[in-house]
């Protein structure tokens, strides 16, 4: 188990460091110079120019070597340091991406965890089950090859503009301060939901589908068929396939956390919710240098912590792992 | 193993997927979109940027699709943006399998500290969100094309082909035939591509189909979030024109349903090929 956990951490140290070292290099070594681009954008005088230039160099920490710029980096990401948003100045970006890591959350959170079990549940129903298994599949496949913000502007347009259920933007009603009290929080479920139900629906098409596809191998496995031949009831024989083909789920959960996070960006943009991913497309559209690097370190630590609860899950779910019986997931 | 490659099981082949209907359909709406893709161009006068009609018209004899907010054919866009959906996929998801594939065999057959660190390589990018990455990318890119975004999506959606490539390549090599050649003094790489590559191909071909869906979703993700290639038309980046340009309040459906529906329903036909290619290929799961 320490072997196994060991390893895991390793791999992640690993990934951030890298992570880290990426989010740094980015803006320096891309074509293209972000401050000169800032300048121009600013529309300045000659002489104001270069007094932004030397202000922004600094702000950059460009004015050291390369080596020290990297090492002050890394200073200021353990200390939360990570500079004052350009877009919404002079708000700090730390502080920025504190107040959308709530909304990003609520919407993610119960979204994967729900899609997860229903899905699973859902799948390893349908499997073997001629009527259900074909017209299941089929329209599984498509929930899953749906792009999430397709989905998402479907559902704003059907329930929002249509029938006018559901607002189609925004985390609150604009005419509300946020504020804790009964009718704020209703008025935030409901903003809650479309975005909720958009990311919900298209992560259930591919669990039932990877569930239903485990299930069916499951089933022509040796210990199936010993217990058929014992004649087991049904029933029990679907439950052992079940445990077994839970197992390879919960690593696809691993798996796919990058991209149920993309999918989070584009459906927060979508519904104009205030999330992360909201805040880094309007980062990138406003050129926002520290904003884009505060949000993809962000990103980067959610989806490493989350692969680190997989982890545990998959340590408690599975005693083998435990006893060190298998090295890796 | 030679010897049997004659007509037989060929015919067998041809004859389960024949008769497997998911592969049938799957491949009948790919098709049904290659050809789209081909004549559709043809069969429009206008071209996809040109304000040609009155705006923002539903669907008519005139205008297939219906006109966008500015009077621009919504079929036209249609058309012309469904041929970078298959020149990403192809180039990018045949990349991801060219890079996924090599790095799997190399760690599997190698074994030793070469596999330690390429699987901790793996392992790494496995990790990292790739879509983030690639979003940083482009948003620093100034000028970006459809070969570039491809090559970045195909460079980024390998790991988990290597990951599979490489258990997989662990198992075969165990065998005996891996041995004989071995024994016959065959180089690794003469091995790798003669004894253990055509035991999976049928596999292999199945991780291209994926990688090729994936590569569509990533593309249409960054179009949509107006990362996307700087020139040219994309059903990605119809729908976030729409969306831009308040084609939901204002209820013009026929902007923005096209585009993601064709996506939706080519990926989706995608994986159900796939399944259906599975079940030829693995006869245990063909229904009875």
């Amino acid at each position: 188990m320490q072997r196994y956990l060991a390893q895991k951490l390793t791999i992640y140290i690993l990934t951030f460091f890298l992570a880290v070292t990426i989010d740094w290099i980015i803006p320096r070594f891309m074509p293209g110079n972000p401050v000169q681009t800032m300048l121009s954008r600013a529309a300045l005088r000659a002489e104001a120019v270069e007094v932004m230039r030397g202000y922004y160099l600094r702000a950059f920490g460009l004015d050291v070597p390369v080596w020290q710029q990297y090492l002050n980096f890394w200073k200021a990401v353990f200390h939360g340091d990570l500079g004052v948003s350009v877009y919404l100045f002079p708000k700090p970006v730390i502080r920025v991406i504190a107040e959308a890591i709530p909304y990003t959350l609520a919407i993610l959170v119960p979204a994967i965890v729900l899609s997860w079990i229903a899905g699973n549940k859902f799948g390893a129903f349908a499997a073997r089950r001629r009527w259900l298994d074909n017209t299941v599949l089929p329209l599984g496949y498509f929930l899953t090859a749906t792009p999430y913000m397709w989905l998402g502007i479907l559902l704003a347009w059907g329930f929002g503009v249509g029938l006018g259920w559901f607002p189609i933007a925004g985390g609150y009603s604009f005419a509300m301060t946020p504020h804790l009290s009964w009718k704020f929080v209703l008025d935030l479920l409901w903003h809650w939901f479309l975005p909720f139900v958009s990311l919900f629906l298209v992560m259930f098409g591919g669990w039932a589908i990877g569930m239903r596809n485990m299930i069916i191998y499951e089933l022509e496995a040796d210990y199936v068929q010993y217990l058929e031949s014992l004649g087991a009831p049904r029933k029990l024989i679907r439950r052992y396939a079940f445990r077994n083909a839970v197992l390879p789920q919960i690593t696809g959960l691993a798996l796919q956390i990058g991209t149920i996070a993309a999918g989070a960006v584009v459906t927060e943009t979508v519904f104009s919710y205030p999330g992360i991913g909201k805040l880094l497309v309007e980062a990138i559209q406003n050129q926002d240098y520290f904003l884009i690097q505060g949000c993809f370190l962000f990103i980067i630590i959610g989806v490493l912590l989350a692969n680190l609860i997989v982890d545990i899950a998959y340590l408690i779910v599975d005693p083998r792992t435990r006893r060190g019986m298998v090295g890796e997931i | 193993m030679k010897g049997e490659k004659g007509k037989k099981p060929k015919n067998e082949f041809l004859y389960f997927a024949w008769r497997n209907w998911k592969l049938r359909l799957g491949l009948a709406i790919v098709l049904f979109f290659v050809v789209l893709a081909i004549v559709g161009p043809r069969l429009t006068p206008h071209q996809p940027w040109a304000y040609v009609g009155p705006p923002a018209r539903p669907p008519s004899k005139e205008f297939w699709f219906g006109t966008t907010m500015f009077g621009q054919d919504v079929f036209t866009q249609f058309v012309y943006g469904l041929y970078p959906v298959f020149l990403v996929g192809a180039l990018g998801g045949g990349l991801a399998t060219l890079i996924g594939t090599a790095i799997g065999f190399t760690a599997g057959y190698r074994g030793g500290w070469v596999d330690e660190i390429l699987n901790t390589f793996t392992n790494v990018v496995l990790v990292i969100p790739t879509l983030a990455l690639l979003l940083i990318i482009a948003a620093y890119l100034g000028v970006r094309s459809f070969f570039i975004q491809a090559v970045f999506i195909g460079c980024t959606a390998w790991p988990w082909t290597a990951r599979a490539v490489r258990a997989q390549t662990l198992s075969l090599k165990a065998r005996e035939f891996v041995d004989l050649a071995r024994i016959s003094a065959a180089r690794p790489t003469k091995i790798i591509l003669t004894e253990i590559a055509p035991n999976m191909l049928s596999y292999l071909v199945m991780v291209f189909i994926l990688q090729f869906g994936g590569a569509i979703l990533n593309a249409a993700t960054l179009d949509f979030i107006g990362l996307g290639p700087t020139r040219g038309i994309s059903l990605g980046l119809m729908m976030q024109m729409a969306l831009l340009w308040g084609a939901l309040p204002l209820g013009l459906w026929w902007w923005f349903v096209p585009p993601g529906l064709a996506i939706a329903l080519l990926v989706g036909a995608l994986y159900i090929t796939n399944v259906g290619l599975d079940e030829i290929f693995n006869p245990k799961l063909r229904e009875m």
